[in-house]
């Protein structure tokens, strides 16, 4: 059916052109011999064919375009008769004697336009008569196109100031009011469109519509072109005018297109100045006109106007723009009671935009916007429109991006309560938005209170919301979100101690209540920030004012080890193992023996319970003799229990090669060069002895195991262990026990044996001999030793 | 067949002019054959005066007895073709009886004619002035000539000229409210007037004015009514709401009218309506007719 249509315009189109073709033949011939009466009967029988109703408004367009060239020829011809001594006025009789109307005023406009050039009546009679006439016709697709002709043909002739045509007095609101009539009548041709036909065709209806829209809107641009319209007639004619069609045509399409149309050709000014009027009019149009389109525009354009001409922003003050705009958002709102929550959010989110681009230092204005759209939203709940959280967000992200500073947005009280209606999934988007920002924009966060403020904001990467969590969270994004709290950590940062513990007491409480699986990502920092603000503490006794410093390394110790001691549920005991360890150093330095110790046993607790895994014991173990090494605060006793549990530990370790290398690690812990007191000779031997014995076991064990000598690495290793203890003067390191291991590994040697072994070997013999060269004490002592 | 039409032939010819033939305005007049030709024009209390010659052919002689020159006005019925009723007669002898040899030429006048009526070409019926030149003869015939000339009457402007206002409607259907900007109309005026809706009901497709011609002939029960359609002019197109408000503009220039008639001598009347038809989508047709007075404005060129 629908097919067939259009085939069947097609032929109708053919049909009709042809004709028209033909007649426009006759006119010309017509013309060309002068012949006035001949060229008007043809002329006439050629605008016939644009009385057809079987066409839609696209070809009918083309059929009208014809029309104008050809009547553009028939109005050079009557220009011609008139200076050949035609009289205007009788041409523009003789051309009302066409029968039939839409030729005849088609006629007449040509005619009305020749008549105006030859001036020989005011251009203002001659177009209201012209506007008026044309009132016959009805239908209206063909009533659009013959006033869109006729405003076609007046565009260079309206009395405007300055315009040839422009009379003696109240000229312009003459040209003002044909085009305002012009408008208004086609207008309401325009919206007549839609209730006209059967209901099944009204997408299609639609549809044609939309194409003619222009036709429509084109008379607002000519408005906005006359020069005559200045800033008070566009207040007190055009505008009120033109609003009151909009308003009462009850179209939706209409509405829509011709506000935005206002919007659009007027200039930014203009607006500025009827902002009332212009806002009066949005809550009277019909209910399912899409309002927000039409004000975000608005609103984007003023902000631009703003943004590129920073002296008119006193104008803006002026005119109240703001609260103007807030009131007319607010009874759009009301007016319109079902407006879907997307509509309601994205006129916040570009008045929002607004605010901030005309109003930066004005933040009451943007808290103002939030606070509203708060309003809006309670009783709602959650927002599960996806289109509406997406413009959320941006609303959202708007103050981050203008100030490109958290610390802003965070004075904005009613933006968290806005965060609040956010799905958990969003919320988390948003969460991650405003962290990129302080990353983005290295902010600084100094104070508690801002930091309690922005982990209100950014919840929903810092614990899992009340709700249960349908979805799960891809690993991927959850490791990222949480690496950028981590790093997020960093930007909390005060000078004063004294604050910045406060801060931390702030990540702390919320860290701890972000569930196990955050912990492993958040403690870390969270202690290395911490332990970064030990560092900065006056040292303790060095406090040249006397003054009771309210946070004390002791206290912070405290604070630490309650967060790390969270660490071990989650579970994440190396974790917490590390950190342990890592504070036990830093109290080391604070002087805090107690603490340290503390620390200390609370690692090796977490080795003896939680650290089952061998390798993960190996490496602990390393970690722990390692920093124990380093440990200055411990008394010997102290240091006695420690070591003594770390040998044993050693000892203990699963496989032979481990223990061999752990106990040999352990000798240093007897023999610290830079302390007297540690200088232990007795124990290092010991140690390295007991390393041999490991040592010999373990490669009696692969013997047994596999039929193979295992490898001779772990002698050389002890060897090397030797060398050093040797050349630091260990007296107990004696030059035969150096010797006699080498043979040892000599003989070893001699067995076929893996390349890599002999290579060690080789180097460490050459170290020796290197050794050997060195003038003073060193080389002295390697020269002892006889290979 | 030279000789033989010459037997038929008039033994002279003879032709009449008007004293001021040649600055007369002349108007063409559609004769019964269909032709055009162009007659001189007068109107009522002008003198009508000129010269009849009547030249005999050559060779030959006109005996008659006696010539005269007759002023008629006449109405011919065309269901009564070729019975013309005399309204009125003026006689002037030109001539006593005698013999004519050669070209004379007779002045004539009628001086101050009443000629009360225009005029008129009709569907059934004619009015036409006519000068009737007769030689009367005996045996062999009389030779008659005619002379049609052109009557038309102009009347000053009416001193009492009212608008025509009217609602008319179809309950709940379409009622509309016209107006025309006068009731008498002069043959070059232009009609003037809106159509407003009140309320449509009804998809209209569009609205014609036409201008009706109502030609009534005879009397009692003989009478013949005629009516045509001279112009049909359409007002609007397509379908308006309520609200709108059509403008009329006609102009009756293009149209071929004549004043309005009443009653000539008993004999027949011509009347004028402007007839207001709407058309709606299913071409069933509302109108609503309203009779005009027309009238013949002196023209202040000739």
């Amino acid at each position: 059916m629908i097919a067939d249509g259009s085939e069947d315009e097609e032929k109708w189109l053919a049909a009709g052109a042809a004709a028209f073709k033909q007649n426009a033949f006759y006119m010309q011939r017509a013309i060309d011999s002068n012949n006035l009466k001949d060229a008007l009967k043809y002329s006439a029988q050629m605008l016939s064919e644009l009385r057809t109703s079987k066409l839609s408004p696209h070809k009918y367009y083309d059929l009208y375009m014809r029309a104008f060239d050809e009547l553009r020829k028939l109005e050079i011809f009557f220009m011609e008769e008139t200076r050949r001594g035609c009289s205007v006025i009788e041409l523009y009789e003789l051309v009302q004697h066409a029968g039939n109307i839409l030729p005849r005023l088609y006629l007449l406009c040509t005619a009305g336009s020749v008549y105006i050039k030859t001036k020989e009546a005011p251009a203002k009679e001659i177009l209201k008569d012209l506007v008026e006439m044309c009132r016959g016709i009805q239908h209206p697709l063909r009533g659009l196109f013959l006033r869109s002709y006729l405003a076609q043909i007046s565009r260079d002739k309206l009395p405007d100031i300055g315009s040839e045509y422009e009379g003696d007095a109240d000229t312009v609101i003459d040209a003002v009011e044909f085009v305002l009539l012009n408008f208004t009548e086609m207008n309401k041709l325009w919206v007549r469109m839609q209730h006209q036909g059967p209901a099944r065709e009204k997408e299609r209806r639609e549809k044609e519509r939309g194409e003619l829209r222009d036709l429509v809107g084109k008379n607002l641009h000519v408005l906005s072109q006359l020069e005559g319209v200045d800033l008070d007639m566009y207040r007190d004619t055009v505008l009120p005018r033109v609003l009151e069609q909009i308003v009462n045509c009850r179209d939706e399409i209409a509405q829509y297109y011709l506000i935005d149309c206002i919007i659009q050709v007027f200039p930014d000014e203009y607006h500025l100045q009827t902002l009332d009027v212009l806002l009066g009019a949005c809550p009277q149009l019909q209910a399912s006109v899409d309002i927000m389109t039409v004000l975000s525009r608005l609103m984007e354009r003023l902000s631009n106007y703003a943004a590129l001409n920073a002296e008119v922003l006193p104008y803006f003050l002026q005119v109240e723009a703001f609260s103007k705009l807030n009131n007319a958002i607010g009874k759009v709102i009301e007016a319109q009671e079902d407006m879907p929550i997307l509509s309601a959010v994205t006129l916040y989110s570009s008045l929002l935009k607004f605010t901030l681009h005309v109003h930066p230092d004005r933040l009451d204005y943007a808290d103002q916007v939030l606070g509203s759209c708060v309003k809006q939203l309670s009783g709602k709940g959650k927002i599960d429109d996806t289109r509406a959280t997406k413009e959320l967000v941006s609303l959202l992200s708007a103050p981050l991006e203008k100030y490109n500073d958290v610390v802003t947005a965070l004075k904005l009280t009613n933006y968290p309560l806005v965060v609040e209606y956010l799905d958990t999934e969003t919320k988390r988007i948003m969460a991650t938005v405003i962290v990129r920002s302080i990353m983005k924009n290295n902010t600084l966060i100094t104070t508690a209170e801002k930091v309690e403020a922005l982990f209100e904001l950014i919840k929903g990467i810092i614990n899992d919301l009340d709700e249960p969590q349908g979805l799960e969270v891809d690993e991927d994004d959850f490791q990222e979100e949480q690496n950028s709290v981590a790093l997020l950590i960093h930007m909390l940062y005060n000078d004063d101690p004294e604050e910045m513990f406060k801060i931390v007491n702030v990540l702390k409480k919320h860290f701890l209540t972000g569930g196990p699986k955050r912990l492993k990502f958040t403690i870390p920092p969270l202690v290395v920030s911490t332990l970064k603000l030990i560092r900065r503490l006056p040292v303790e006794g060095d406090n040249p004012f006397g003054k009771e410093a309210s946070v004390t390394a002791t206290k912070i110790f405290q604070f630490l080890n309650q967060i790390i001691e969270a660490l071990p549920n989650v579970p994440s005991p190396d974790l917490a193992f590390r950190l342990y360890l890592q504070c036990a150093e830093a109290a080391d330095k604070c002087d805090e023996e107690p603490i340290a110790y503390e620390f200390f046993t609370q690692a090796y607790i977490l080795y003896e319970e939680e650290i089952s895994d061998s390798k993960a014991q190996v490496t602990a173990l390393q970690l722990i003799i390692g920093t124990l090494q380093r440990m200055q605060v411990f008394g010997v006793e102290n240091r006695d229990t420690l070591t003594h549990k770390a040998t044993g530990y050693a000892a203990k370790l699963l496989k032979k090669p481990d223990q061999c290398r752990a106990v040999y690690a352990c000798s240093h812990l007897f023999w610290l060069e830079d302390r007297e007191t540690i200088q232990d000779g007795e124990r290092v031997l010991l140690c390295l002895k007991r390393a041999l014995k490991i040592a010999n076991s373990a490669q009696q064990v692969a013997n047994t195991a596999r039929g193979s000598t295992g490898s001779v690495t772990l002698f050389i290793e002890i060897l090397n262990k030797y060398l050093y203890f040797y050349e630091k003067g260990v007296p107990q390191i004696t030059v035969e026990s150096v010797e006699s291991l080498i043979k040892l590994i000599k003989n070893e040697e001699s067995m076929p044996s893996d390349p890599s072994a002999e290579s060690f070997f080789a180097t460490t013999l050459e170290f020796m001999e290197f050794q050997k060269q060195k003038e003073g004490a060193i080389g002295e002592r390697y020269q002892a030793i006889k290979v | 067949m030279n000789y033989l039409l010459g037997a038929f032939k008039p033994a002279c010819n003879i032709s009449i002019t008007f004293t001021d033939g040649k600055n007369r305005k002349q108007v063409p007049t559609k004769k019964d054959n269909g032709q055009i030709v162009m007659n001189p024009l007068f109107q009522s209390q002008e003198t009508i005066a000129g010269k009849i010659n009547i030249e005999p052919y050559q060779g030959k002689k006109v005996e008659h007895n006696g010539v005269k020159v007759e002023l008629l006005g006449q109405i011919e019925m065309y269901f009564d073709r070729g019975n013309f009723y005399d309204f009125t007669s003026l006689v002037r002898e030109i001539d006593v009886p005698g013999e004519i040899y050669e070209r004379k030429t007779y002045p004539f006048e009628f001086s101050s004619v009443e000629m009360p009526y225009e005029t008129y070409n009709g569907v059934n019926v004619r009015l036409r002035y006519v000068l009737k030149v007769t030689v009367t003869r005996g045996y062999a015939g009389s030779i008659v000539e005619y002379q049609d000339f052109v009557v038309r009457n102009y009347v000053p402007l009416p001193p009492i000229n009212n608008s025509i206002k009217m609602e008319v409607g179809i309950e709940d259907c379409l009622h509309i409210e016209f107006e025309y900007n006068k009731s008498k109309y002069h043959l070059k005026d232009v009609i003037l007037g809106k159509i407003y809706f009140l309320l449509v009901r009804i998809k209209i497709k569009n609205m014609d004015l036409e201008i009706r011609r109502r030609e009534s002939t005879g009397a009692g029960a003989n009478t013949h009514v005629e009516t045509e359609t001279l112009a049909k002019f359409e007002l609007m197109d397509g379908a308006p709401v309520r609200g709108e408000s059509i403008p009329v503009r006609v102009f009756l220039t293009p149209y071929d009218l004549t004043p309005t008639h009443k009653n000539i001598n008993n004999k027949f009347s011509v009347k004028y309506y402007l007839n207001l038809v709407l058309v709606d989508e299913e071409d069933r047709r509302y109108f609503k007719q309203q009779e005009i007075t027309l009238y013949r404005l002196k023209e202040e060129t000739s």
